[in-house]
């Protein structure tokens, strides 16, 4: 057994205390910046001398709060949709939305890539399921054509594809519009998991469909955990009316459980409402994803894995050890050197023995709009160093 | 067991019966309207077939005012509820900024701290503005702080297990350690009536599911003998692994858990034990630490205890106690430890806080105050509640009583006539509660003062006899301690 995570002693921003130190935090998916933003802590204190902490009840039995209510209002206005729910839990809001839908004998075409969350969902649900190549599109045209040839007398039968929109495992992004032509040819609906580009993708950060130039309502279920871009937590899903309305009595992970803590619901008010007064923080993001890419595109034994505009910056090595077991032990001492010699806070990216991807494992980089130029220049000299030293 | 009498069944069975016809009927007027309108949805199946959503279309959406009705201030014992209106005939419901002063009698708040407390709130803050509100990490990745390791060993030595560890979330706790510990080839063997993540738990794991009638610990110990004898299904080859998992106190029935004799018959079989004390950790006990202290039952004798932070300690998160070994395996193992955002920073210092306040470390008696109180007010509300004649359910000593409603027109009379007198109660239906059973249930705080239980039970009674629910005699002046159900008569029938 592998030791213990090393201890904050600060909140995560993009320079946080380790052991007495003063490391550059890397580790923390905090894209916008907005961890010990002051807009954000004055709402929340006020919602804390307000609501107190906890919601003390499910959403059906008086656990419903005005700014759960106002939350999901401005979400569903920010990203042009009818309405949307609200999850206490990030990782809960896919599997506890995709049984809602999907009941036995349902079809599902889902990315071999995709995260705990959804293959929990997926297995709950029931439904027969087919996995394609991680991002590959022609692997998912010949699925669709295969299973709509198998099944072409089923009316009643329910097909989805679920992809996410940037993959937490490899930091790939989904190509959008590809994908909707498919889903119009073959008619099936597409499940969208928004966790990594909501804030990020787009000229105004509304996320993957922005980018792609995708009408949001050609896609039927939007879902997105909150614990990244808004630094709150929970998650939220999107969709049309029936979706929604359909999901509040139906989904057991909203109706069984206590509503998400008042103060987080109202940081999230006002994440998007920063968000939307200063569009520059996606730009500023998007620059230094750049400087990133740049610095580490020649380091010696690794290699990117990930899309040049994604926010993850995914590195794995270039010659696997043959076994994952070693592989992850070899990036864990890179990522232990790399914090206590040169004060870069990473971590290579760990697996459950439940957990079903086939994708290799790799250090993972979460790249935040606060971090400065220096901050960047200094994290690529150091992994090239500790690296060269590591890899030989 | 719930004894029903037999013109109350048959006219819960009529009502029940009309309601559908009246639905099919208006479903059928339905489906003829639609096919004069084509939709733009050509080629797809619909997202909702026929009859799965039939019981929300008809019958929920009729009573829809009285679930999920929004508050504008914290959950104490007096708060504020927000009007609404519908135009459609309950279809859609609008909020108004009109809001009407209710005594909760709905919330989970069995110790007082659901509100800004004196000693809780300036430290939360404090904590705050020193970690901010989220940690936007996993606890493996970047998100263990302090706080964390500090709340970990916190619990770990209320609850009486050597460690623990803390999840952002009480359902995911459940549905996340069990396809852990247990997988194909193993047995779960779960009370009848147990919690929707405990199902969601036991299914997603694998395992084989059998279910032991509620709160029976000799039809416990029937199925463990059945099922050692037989084997895994096909193979017939001895079980990995068994476990037993039951509930401290049982949310809808308000029951304490029989624990000292499951745990003897666990012991004789050498299965393991689960207990899931989301509603009596803090609430009872004569130090607040649940089921086990209040029951006499060493805690060293139950394998893996799982509490939530939501109901007694006014926050939100659950935890996993258990011995050293099982805990470190969490760690590596557990989904939801290696993948999901670790719990809010502030809220682990709400449940830190409120910990130290129950044990009196803060210097005050506040602690032993509120369970003391806590204790006194369900004893007093259930005993005057049973001597006016209502049906209610759950043992001595549990915050949650149950008032048994059955027919399905009283649920919505029971709940708006209350809420007219400004007193805010909880009526369940199916499918949190079997088809005939419908109630209303009461959840009892610390803070709520002899005024307040006096005004509610008050309105309950004068509610209730417009409403026609005192299924018993009332009993004005005979004592009656620790009740069980009255004997049943000769016209009553039983249900379970």
């Amino acid at each position: 057994m592998l030791s213990e995570p090393p201890v904050l002693e600060s909140a995560a921003g993009p320079h946080t205390i380790i052991n007495g130190k003063e490391v550059v935090n890397f580790a923390s998916a905090n894209y916008l910046g907005f961890v010990g933003h002051d807009k954000l802590l004055e709402s929340c204190t006020s919602a804390l001398e307000k609501y107190g902490v906890g919601s003390c009840g499910p959403r059906g039995f008086y656990g419903t709060i005005d700014v759960h209510l106002d939350c999901e209002a401005r979400i569903a206005n920010f990203l042009g949709t009818h309405d949307s729910i609200l999850y206490s839990y990030g990782l809960s809001t896919l599997f506890s939305a995709i049984p809602c839908f999907c009941k036995k004998g349902d079809i599902i075409v889902v990315d071999e890539g995709v995260h705990w969350g959804i293959q929990n969902g997926l297995y709950l649900s029931r439904s027969t399921i087919v996995y394609f190549k991680h991002n590959d599109m022609d692997s998912l045209e010949k699925t669709l054509e295969k299973i709509t040839a198998l099944n072409k007398r089923a009316k009643k039968l329910r097909r989805y594809i679920v992809v996410e929109s940037v993959y937490q495992n490899s930091g790939q992004i989904a190509p959008l519009d590809k994908i909707i032509k498919l889903k119009e040819k073959y008619r099936f609906r597409v499940l969208l998991d928004e966790t990594n580009s909501f804030g990020v993708l787009g000229r105004t950060g509304r996320g993957l469909t922005e980018y792609c130039g995708v009408p949001i309502e050609k896609i039927d279920i939007v879902t997105a955990a909150m614990g990244h871009a808004l630094a709150t937590e929970g998650g939220f899903c999107t969709g049309s009316a029936r979706v929604i309305d359909h999901q509040r009595l139906s989904s057991s992970g909203y109706v069984f459980s206590a509503s998400l803590p008042p103060y987080l619901a109202s940081a999230a008010i006002t994440a998007i409402d920063i968000l939307q007064q200063n569009p520059d923080l996606t730009s500023k993001l998007k620059e230094n994803i750049a400087i990133l890419w740049k610095g580490l595109s020649d380091i010696r034994g690794l290699s990117i894995a990930s899309n040049p505009e994604s926010p993850i910056v995914f590195l794995v090595l270039e010659k696997s050890t043959g076994s994952m077991k070693s592989d992850l032990q070899l990036l864990e001492d890179i990522a232990d050197r790399a914090l206590k010699q040169e004060s870069i806070f990473v971590m290579a990216s760990k697996r459950s023995t439940l957990d079903k991807c086939p994708l290799p494992v790799g250090i993972r980089l979460f790249v935040s709009s606060a971090h400065s130029e220096f901050d960047l220049l200094k994290a690529c000299e150091s992994l090239k160093r500790v690296a060269a030293a590591m890899l030989r | 067991m719930i004894t029903i009498p037999y013109l109350t069944a048959l006219t819960t069975y009529f009502s029940y019966g009309l309601l559908f016809a009246f639905g099919q009927f208006r479903d059928f007027f339905r489906n003829i309207f639609d096919w004069w309108h084509a939709s733009n949805l050509e080629g797809y199946a619909p997202i909702c077939l026929g009859l799965e959503d039939f019981y929300i279309r008809r019958l929920y959406l009729r009573i829809q005012d009285c679930f999920g009705r929004p508050i504008a201030s914290a959950p104490d014992a007096w708060f504020d509820v927000v009007e609404r209106y519908s135009n459609d005939n309950n279809k859609t419901l609008k909020r108004t900024d009109k809001i009407s002063r209710c005594l909760n009698l709905g919330s989970y708040n069995y110790l007082g701290f659901a509100a800004a407390d004196e000693y809780c709130t300036p430290r939360v803050i404090d904590s705050l503005c020193r970690f901010s509100a989220s940690t936007c990490s996993t606890r493996v990745e970047g998100g263990t702080t302090t706080l964390h390791k500090e709340l970990e060993e916190c619990v770990a030595n209320f609850v009486g297990k050597p460690a623990a560890v803390v999840f952002g979330m009480g359902y995911v706790t459940n549905s996340a350690i069990l396809p852990v510990i247990i997988g194909r080839g193993g047995l779960i063997i779960s009370d009848s009536l147990n919690h929707n993540s405990i199902v969601n738990g036991a299914r997603g794991s694998g395992a084989t599911i059998r279910v032991f009638q509620h709160n029976t610990p000799s039809h416990l110990e029937k199925v463990l003998r059945e099922q050692i004898a037989d084997g895994q299904p096909r193979t017939h080859r001895p079980w990995k692994k068994i476990i037993v998992v039951v509930e401290g106190i049982y949310s809808m029935e308000g029951e304490l858990c029989k624990l000292p004799e499951i745990i003897a018959i666990c012991k004789k079989y050498k299965a393991y034990v689960y207990l899931d004390e989301a509603h009596s950790i803090g609430a009872v006990g004569k130090t607040g630490r649940g089921v086990c202290e209040l029951l006499g039952v060493d805690t060293a004798d139950v394998d893996i205890m799982m509490g939530t932070f939501t109901k007694s300690f006014g926050s939100c998160g659950g935890y996993i106690a258990g011995s050293k070994e099982l805990i470190q395996y969490l760690k590596y193992t557990c989904p939801a430890h290696l993948y999901a955002t670790s719990i809010s920073p502030p809220a682990a210092q709400q449940i830190i806080s409120s910990i130290k306040v129950i044990l009196g470390e803060d210097g005050s008696s506040r602690g032993a105050q509120k369970l003391a109180r806590i204790r006194e007010n369900s004893n007093f509300f259930r005993s005057e509640l049973q001597k006016m004649g209502f049906e209610v359910l759950g043992d001595n000593d549990s915050p949650i009583m149950p008032i048994m409603l059955y027919n399905p027109a009283k649920i919505p009379a029971f709940s708006r006539e209350c809420l007219k007198q400004n007193v805010a109660v909880v009526t369940v239906a199916f499918p949190a509660t079997p088809l005939l059973l419908a109630r209303a249930r009461i959840c009892i705080s610390a803070s709520h003062t002899k005024e307040d239980l006096l005004k509610a039970l008050e309105v309950i009674s004068q509610v209730g006899d417009m409403v026609g629910i005192k299924y018993f005699p009332a009993e004005p002046k005979k004592q009656q301690q620790d009740q069980q159900q009255p004997q049943p008569g000769k016209d009553t029938i039983k249900l379970d």
